[in-house]
């Protein structure tokens, strides 16, 4: 019997401990819950359609983030995977009728394919060389595009795509759930051994190799796992707008992933998904002035930048927690003591 | 054809080699990389624009305002926005973004989406073989050279240029050795902003005028940079001329081709970067460690 209630006494135990012990926990909960009770409270089609776009954004700019921000291969050209996910899934879906679940996920593995081709050439740059060769090939693609209107619909793009599901709410809770999964996901993997090595990639390639790691394969699954996960955001955007344009190929698509993403704070996974979050909604609230709208994200993003160069997200969780000096446990700001090994913060 | 061909290419190259010096002089003394140098590119044509439509001056003069104005605001940008996050490669990355944003949506509204033009400066053609060269190319590209002449000049025989090559060649020795790092660092701005509006005065007769004209030239300036060598002045200028012919071959020779220039010249970059990834003329430099 007390067993029994041990084990039903398990969860809410670790839930207080470890979860409303810290605030940023917390917040991602909230963020969760947010989300999924959402169309519970309201089903304006206006409201779900933003948070549907913006939980699109968020896989996008979280992919970005694990290719460019974890291993460092600067990557100025990640609309290349967006469009191509976009378009696989768009003409598999249009000519040879595969519904959404079966041409997101081929999408997913073109935007792979997509990753390797772009990966292996790229394998010998590094820094800014690479960041600016790679933002070449969505523009390659681009001009492709355009020029066989045939296969593409060139510059109208391919419309007419089936729905995702029948309803809006339908479509709400696929794309929602699919991102809280994927970025969760990506945060795991970031977290797991594959990681550890991205990160070490990052800091010094040659002391990754030297300690024996093959970095040229684990270069290459950055970008495989980065096309991935951007392939299905693109095949995702494909069919709830219901037209893969050329719109998906363009610069500013990816300008604007590597905006949200160092805006929420690089290297992090959820900075970029948060900041995706904070800056569509933000937005949408200037469009009573529609001419000023990208103004005023230009305008937010200098000023936020120049009093927190590291991103969004980061600055505000140092604020309200602080690092353990013994044991690199986080804490709430307003403790005096760690939670876990008990020193005292000065 | 051969003409139109030479002519065409002559004259993109020329506005390429501009911009891609500016970009990577700036980029080779303070390693940023300014994603709005050809916003204040667009900016110069505009003022161009405003000073000769709008207020009647003589288009000269509106030119050399250009060139004074708009090097001032790159430098205002500079020190408001850059300098306070320099540390921050991406941060600054991601500012310049947001500055050629900003200003696009600053002559969006004051001008709205339309496209203007500026008349030419000397009226007049000649024809050769059917093709009619304007007088007006050629000043453009005379103008150029003169530009890239002087731009040497400075580079090898005075003592700012001396100092932005050695800041360049290695930052913490030049400032070891009592230069004013910050200090070169704007000067150079400067410099890379003042070429940057001499290409859009001397192509703004021959465009339209429009708030999107910044992104055309900005990958290819782009590509121009990476081909010739990040840093190398010949290398940019070389590149710029070889992709200028290209975009120019690939326009009269194929069908489709304005569509395909940009492509066309951005795999002949990627081909060189597979097989020489420092560029054509760029130092291999031992990694930092």
């Amino acid at each position: 019997m007390s067993l029994i209630a041990y084990y039903l006494k398990k969860p809410y135990t670790v839930f207080k401990n470890e979860i409303l012990i810290l605030p940023s926990r917390v917040a991602v909960l909230a963020f969760v819950l947010f989300l999924l009770f959402f169309p519970v409270v309201t089903d304006n089609p206006y409201l779900l359609r933003i948070l549907i776009l913006a939980s699109i954004y968020a896989i996008l700019s979280a992919s970005w983030d694990l290719l460019s921000g974890f291993t460092g291969q600067m990557n100025f050209g990640h609309a290349l995977f967006f469009g191509v996910g976009a378009y696989t899934a768009a003409l598999l879906n249009l000519h040879l009728g595969f519904p959404p679940a079966a041409s997101i996920p081929l999408g997913a593995v073109a935007a792979v394919i997509a990753g390797l081709i772009v990966g292996i050439p790229c394998l010998r740059l590094r820094g800014t060389y690479l960041a600016l060769t790679t933002l070449a090939f969505p523009i390659i693609l681009l001009g492709v595009v355009i020029a066989v209107p045939d296969l593409t619909g060139g510059e109208l793009g391919v419309s007419g795509l089936s729905r995702l599901t029948s309803s809006r709410t339908g479509d709400y809770y696929v794309v929602t759930t699919l991102m809280l999964v994927l970025v969760f996901i990506m945060w795991k993997i970031t977290d797991s051994n594959t990681g550890i090595i991205f990160h070490a990639i990052r800091e010094d390639e040659i002391a990754v190799r030297t300690a024996g790691i093959n970095t040229i394969r684990y270069k290459l699954l950055a970008f495989c796992l980065s096309g991935f996960f951007a392939g299905i955001a693109g095949g995702l955007y494909a069919h709830f707008m219901r037209i893969a344009g050329p719109s998906t190929l363009e610069v500013n698509t990816s300008f604007l992933v590597v905006i949200y993403a160092v805006f929420g704070g690089v290297v992090t996974i959820y900075g970029p998904v948060g900041s995706v979050f904070i800056l569509f909604t933000v937005l949408e609230f200037f469009n009573f002035w529609p001419e000023f709208r990208m103004l005023a994200f230009a305008g937010i993003i200098l000023f936020t930048l120049l009093f927190m160069p590291e991103g969004l997200l980061p600055w505000l969780r140092d604020k309200v927690e602080t690092k353990c000096p013994r044991c690199k446990v986080r804490n709430i700001a307003t403790r005096n003591t760690c939670r876990v090994c008990m020193a005292e913060f000065k | 054809m051969i003409f139109d061909i030479l002519i065409s290419g002559l004259i993109n190259g020329s506005v390429l080699a501009l911009l891609a010096i500016g970009f990577s002089l700036i980029f080779g003394v303070a390693h940023i990389v300014n994603i709005a140098h050809t916003a204040f590119y667009m900016l110069a044509s505009y003022l161009i624009y405003v000073c000769t439509y709008r207020f009647g001056l003589n288009p000269v003069l509106c030119m050399a305002i250009a060139m004074i104005t708009v090097p001032l605001i790159g430098l205002v940008a500079y020190k408001l926005f850059i300098e306070p996050i320099r540390e921050h490669e991406a941060a600054v990355l991601i500012a310049t973004i947001a500055l050629a944003m900003g200003f696009q949506e600053v002559m969006l509204i004051i001008f709205s989406g339309d496209y203007h033009s500026v008349p030419y400066l000397v009226k007049g053609y000649f024809s050769i073989m059917g093709t009619k060269i304007f007088y007006q190319q050629l000043l453009t590209f005379g103008v150029v050279l003169i530009t890239l002449g002087a731009l040497w000049f400075m580079m090898m025989k005075t003592r700012l240029g001396l100092a932005i090559r050695s800041t360049a060649q290695d930052r913490e020795v030049a400032n070891l050795m009592g230069m004013d790092v910050s200090k070169v660092a704007m000067m150079t701005m400067a410099v890379s902003v003042f070429l940057a509006s001499i290409a859009g005065a001397v192509v703004a007769p021959l465009m339209v005028v429009s708030p999107s004209m910044w992104m055309t030239p900005l990958i290819l300036m782009m590509a121009v940079v990476v081909l010739g060598g990040m840093g190398s002045l010949k290398g940019s200028f070389v590149g710029a001329y070889i992709l200028g012919f290209t975009e120019a071959l690939v326009v009269f020779l194929i069908p489709m081709g304005a569509f395909l220039k940009g492509p066309v010249a951005l795999l002949i970059m990627i081909f060189v970067l597979i097989l020489r990834p420092e560029g054509l003329y760029g130092v291999s430099f031992e990694e930092e460690r």
